[in-house]
């Protein structure tokens, strides 16, 4: 099988700092991959580095396009747009970054199908309903304003807009972060739902232990800009291998 | 006044802001940036506009002014002095008659021919920014041509209104390719806007912005499948001149709160009665 995505030496660099260095992977079709760290290991940079949102100064992101794995480094800047409103799709930490606070529910969720050429307001509206449905937000609530809307509400909304054109990848930054304990449990089950269900893939960014454990398939850990254990999620997290895992994990476990 | 270049404007401006206009014509519906000078008028007055057509202008030339239709508003008679005093030109109210029109928030009924020049005055050039403020960002997605922004704006408007309610300023896309606002002119006039026979200047002053439709252009009103453009206007004969198929305004005739219908082209609507009154004679 080809993988979706091959990563290869990846490397940013801010001035003499390193952002992320030397990072390597490929991940399946189907495949959750999590990426967890501290802050300021590296792991945001390198979430922007592969989402197209800044340029690594050496190595590869291959992605399996429908005309074959291409470079996308390499693409041109129309091209890399227009792979990020269909293929890839990108979920902020805060939804205020990934929701057009101005327009209603369901414009929201319906712009990327208005971007790749729908143009018929009865279906495009059908969608967004029921895209609403599936990350339970009530019907009655489309023509609403996200400002009007709960932390953890704006959060599902921007999933559903990221979601709607049924994307091969998508990228999350910390999507539980900055909510409520028990709004992030009901997102987190919500988010498992989703992936199984549409057999996502998915490269998630998280500093929560907890988040990878229930989503991610496969887990790296990034310390000053390097990964420095990867493997299966619950083989790292049950056995870790390298010291600061380990300090990680028991970390969580003090909680 | 007499101490001014023909036209206000000196000749290297002139010049600068033909260069902006070539450009504009030669890429239908981009917005061309150019370095706006100030004029002896308020922003509002269509500076824009005004310094398209001082850079058009010949002494040659016949010159209309119109305001929402009308020749003797206000705005239209101030413009219209002004090139006159300043350029000397001839000016006229007929549609057919003048070489070049300045118009603000209308297209003449009369269909325009080959060899004239319509300026629009422009108060806000660029058609995504109502839901993008960001100028760098709606630069981009004009390069791109990422306008899936547009369509929610008409969006927002189904599920507000239950019909795209936009009756002025109704986006176009150009050529297949730029989406562009055709200045506030009702969606009446926007099948006027293609094929049109004229050259079609818009300037935008306080923004710094001309952009152009060359004559016969493709232009194309954005809509949904299921809810098509309609060039709709009010449902009546002209009170004055009984046209049906010109752009109406209501106006209030007395002090019971009377009203009626009546053209907004003043040239159109009083060449209808005169050919009226002469065929009855
Ligand atoms: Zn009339």
């Amino acid at each position: 099988m080809t993988p979706l995505l091959q990563v290869k030496s990846l490397t940013k660099r801010y001035g003499p700092r390193i952002g992320c260095a030397d990072v390597s992977f490929d991940l399946y079709p189907g495949e959750v991959m999590g990426i967890v760290g501290e802050s300021g290991s590296g792991k945001s940079t390198l979430l922007g580095c592969l989402a197209g949102h800044m340029s690594p100064d050496e190595g590869q992101v291959i992605f399996d396009t429908a005309t074959g794995p291409r470079d996308t480094l390499r693409m041109t800047e129309p091209e890399r747009r227009m792979l990020s409103r269909t293929d890839w799709a990108y979920v902020h930490q805060n939804p205020r970054d990934g929701l057009r606070m101005g327009v209603s529910a369901g414009g929201n969720v319906g712009e990327r199908l208005m971007a790749v050429g729908n143009r018929h307001y009865g279906r495009i509206r059908e969608t967004a309903t029921d895209w609403l449905g599936r990350v339970e937000i009530a019907a009655d609530r489309i023509d609403d304003r996200p400002s009007a809307f709960s932390g953890g509400m704006q959060q599902r909304l921007q999933i559903a807009r990221n979601l709607v054109t049924g994307p091969r990848l998508v990228f999350m930054d910390e999507p539980t972060g900055g909510l409520d304990v028990s709004v992030q449990a009901r997102l987190l089950d919500l988010l498992r739902g989703l992936v199984r269900e549409m057999g996502l893939s998915a490269i998630i960014v998280t500093h929560d232990l907890a988040v990878v454990r229930l989503l991610a398939d496969r887990l790296m850990v990034m310390k000053s800009g390097h990964v420095i254990e990867a493997g299966l999620t619950d083989q790292v997290l049950d056995d870790p291998q390298h010291g600061y895992t380990q300090l990680l994990v028991s970390s969580v476990l003090q909680v | 006044m007499e101490d001014y270049n023909f036209a206000y404007l000196d000749e290297q401006t002139k010049r600068m802001i033909r260069r902006a206009l070539m450009k504009a014509v030669a890429i239908p519906g981009y917005q061309v940036p150019f370095a706006s000078r100030e004029m002896p008028m308020p922003y509002g007055w269509g500076t824009g506009g005004v310094q398209v057509t001082a850079a058009c202008l010949t002494p040659e030339d016949q010159l209309k002014v119109i305001d929402q239709g009308a020749d003797d508003t206000t705005n239209a008679v101030s413009i219209r002095k002004f090139f006159q005093r300043t350029a000397g030109v001839a000016v006229t109210e007929a549609t057919a008659e003048a070489t070049v029109i300045q118009t603000r928030h209308r297209i003449p009924e009369t269909p325009l021919t080959e060899g004239q020049i319509l300026v629009y005055q422009v108060p806000i050039p660029e058609p995504l920014r109502f839901l993008e403020p960001r100028e760098v960002e709606t630069r981009r997605m004009h390069a791109l041509e990422d306008y899936g922004l547009m369509h929610v704006k008409l969006y927002e408007d189904i599920a507000k209104h239950g019909e795209i309610a936009t009756s002025y300023a109704y986006p176009v896309k150009v050529e297949g390719r730029y989406v562009m606002d055709p200045s506030p002119i009702p969606k009446f006039d926007n099948p006027k806007l293609g094929g049109n026979a004229a050259l079609q200047l818009f300037g935008a002053g306080r923004e710094q912005r001309i952009y152009a439709l060359p004559p016969y252009t493709q232009v194309v009103s954005l809509d949904f499948e299921d809810h098509p453009f309609v060039a709709s206007k009010a449902d009546h004969p002209c009170a004055l001149c009984g046209a049906t198929d010109s752009y109406l305004d209501e106006v209030i005739v007395d002090d019971e709160g009377g009203r009626m219908f009546v053209c907004s082209d003043t040239d159109y609507c009083t060449g209808r009665q005169q050919a009226w009154t002469e065929d009855a004679a």
